[in-house]
């Protein structure tokens, strides 16, 4: 469904991404891990179209995404979060729904349903908890329309009980037909939910396996761990 | 006497509501602090005077000056809206010195410093003037309500809250900042044209930051993105400096103490109330 084929980026000097090559398979979870400073976010950017590669190409179901802008990426059907929450704070849920989807309430309610956020569609969204705000930002990635569903670290900050809530909405995403990619660090919930998991490791991609076999790799252990 | 006081202080109420509702759209909804809003007013200003010194009727000079401003506007935002922050309102303010300085030294079109007198008439009863600055403000108000409830105008909001964000969901923030820019200095150009109508006399002063300092009071007292703010602030704000002249002995105080107040009202409503009466985001 996605892939990227020799994305390169680097910040002045710095290699952030090295010939990173890799694909996302439909209908799959497919988690991006790595130790920090490992080019996992700038690797989301580039494919949403935040940050714009120096090299390599990225496509869509076939739809060349390279050096388009945020925008069209977003149009062509990549819907994301981010690391951190980017709720527009000063509208109210209702709004910030519209801004994803012109829909109607039920489908609006029904969303906020499926990621158990129970509060008023008026409410405003910096009146919200940061785990509320969390899944407002996921009901909003979910409600626009997409064919791939990018999540940058969604446990973080949250509680366990969003944690376990949020791993059976991704469960039930992936059940439905929906192809999830998504960055994270807390390794019980990646070993847990994903199909396959893609190391990262200073810029370039270390491993690409199911979750049995990076847990026991001695590369993805030496890059987490030391030697 | 008191009549035609009356009729004066409303006339200015509904231009100031078309100029700080028009700011309101850019800054308060939108998120563009745009401090050369009174380049776009005065350009109206100008436009329109000179074309109907010139013998064009005022209506088509009104347009005429509307949609030049809207121009500029237009062409300095596809410039600078993807400059961020300070930068932005840096660029903008500039503006203004830019008009001060053209408006000053291109004497055979602005005459300098001297002006433009004798700007014709829309109508010699202030009454019936009052009134149709009151159906443009009015209009302007609608319009302006409707555009933040709508579609459009809930996408300016998300651009203003967080931009990156607003693009991700697929929204180009780029034109719609563009549009926002467009809008606010169409109804910037309108408000200078009927200013200028109104006082018969444009000079290089329709620049000052003097003008520019109490549109920007008025707009963070009522609070950014509040319509109703806007107006509440330019009516009981303008009630007050006015008050001055009937309370201060000395008339060559009034200024002096009027600036004073002007900045003390913004000082502390800057520090104690941040958002304004009514406002809905942070100045």
């Amino acid at each position: 469904m996605l892939s990227l084929k020799n994305i390169s980026k680097s910040f002045g000097g710095i290699k952030a991404v090295n010939r990173c090559t890799f694909e996302v398979e439909e209908n799959t979870i497919t988690s991006l891990i790595g130790p920090n400073g490992a080019g996992k976010t700038t690797v989301f950017n580039i494919i949403s179209g935040l940050i714009r590669a120096d090299a390599g190409t990225i496509k869509l179901l076939k739809k060349n995404l390279t050096q388009m802008p945020a925008y069209k990426i977003a149009q062509a059907g990549i819907s994301r979060t981010f690391q951190l929450t980017k709720v527009f704070r000063n509208m109210t849920i209702k709004d910030n729904l519209l801004i994803a989807n012109n829909t109607d309430e039920q489908e609006m309610k029904q969303v906020l349903e499926s990621v158990y956020l129970h509060k008023p569609l008026d409410t405003i969204a910096s009146e919200l908890s940061y785990g509320q705000q969390r899944l407002l930002e996921l009901a909003r990635a979910l409600l626009k329309q997409h064919s791939l569903l990018m999540l940058d670290e969604p446990t973080a900050g949250v509680n366990p009980k969003i944690r376990q809530e949020l791993k059976s909405i991704l469960k039930n995403l992936k059940n439905k037909g929906k192809t999830v990619f998504l960055i994270e660090h807390d390794m019980e919930f990646v070993m847990d939910i994903s199909d396959i998991v893609i190391v990262l490791n200073e810029g370039k991609v270390l491993k690409i396996g199911k979750p049995k076999e990076i847990i026991r790799d001695k590369k993805v252990l030496e890059a987490y761990l030391g030697k | 006497m008191i009549h035609e006081y009356l009729i004066s202080f409303m006339t200015f109420t509904f231009i100031y509501i078309i100029i700080v509702e028009s700011l309101n759209l850019s800054w308060g909804f939108t998120g563009l602090a745009n401090l050369g809003h009174m380049f776009f007013v005065g350009i109206g200003a100008y436009a329109s005077a000179i074309l109907t010194l010139n013998g064009m009727p005022w209506y088509m000079a009104m347009i005429i000056a509307a949609v030049l401003a809207c121009f500029l506007g237009v062409i300095i935002a596809a410039i600078t809206v993807r400059l961020k922050g300070d930068y932005f309102q840096i660029v903008t303010l500039g503006l203004v010195f830019i008009a001060i300085a053209v408006s000053r030294n291109w004497v055979s079109l602005t005459r300098g410093a001297l002006g433009l007198p004798g700007i014709p008439y829309i109508t010699r009863n202030n009454f019936y003037f009052m009134i149709f600055a009151f159906i443009l403000a009015g209009i302007c108000t609608l319009f302006f309500y409707w555009l933040t409830n709508s579609e459009t105008g809930k996408i300016f909001q998300a651009i203003r809250d967080d931009e990156t964000a607003a693009a991700v969901l697929g929204k180009n923030t780029y034109a719609y900042k563009i549009l926002s820019i467009g809008i606010s200095t169409f109804f910037a150009g309108i408000a200078g044209s009927i200013y200028a109508h109104f006082i018969h006399f444009v000079d290089p002063t329709i620049f000052d930051l003097e003008f520019f300092v109490l549109i920007l009071l008025f707009l963070i007292a009522g609070g950014l993105a509040s319509i109703k703010g806007s107006i509440i602030s330019i009516f009981a704000l303008g009630i007050l400096f006015d008050a001055i002249r009937f309370v201060v002995v000395s008339p060559e105080l009034i200024g002096a103490v009027r600036n004073m107040l002007f900045m003390g009202i913004l000082l502390i409503i800057l520090i104690f109330k941040p958002r304004g009466i009514f406002g809905r985001v942070d100045v």
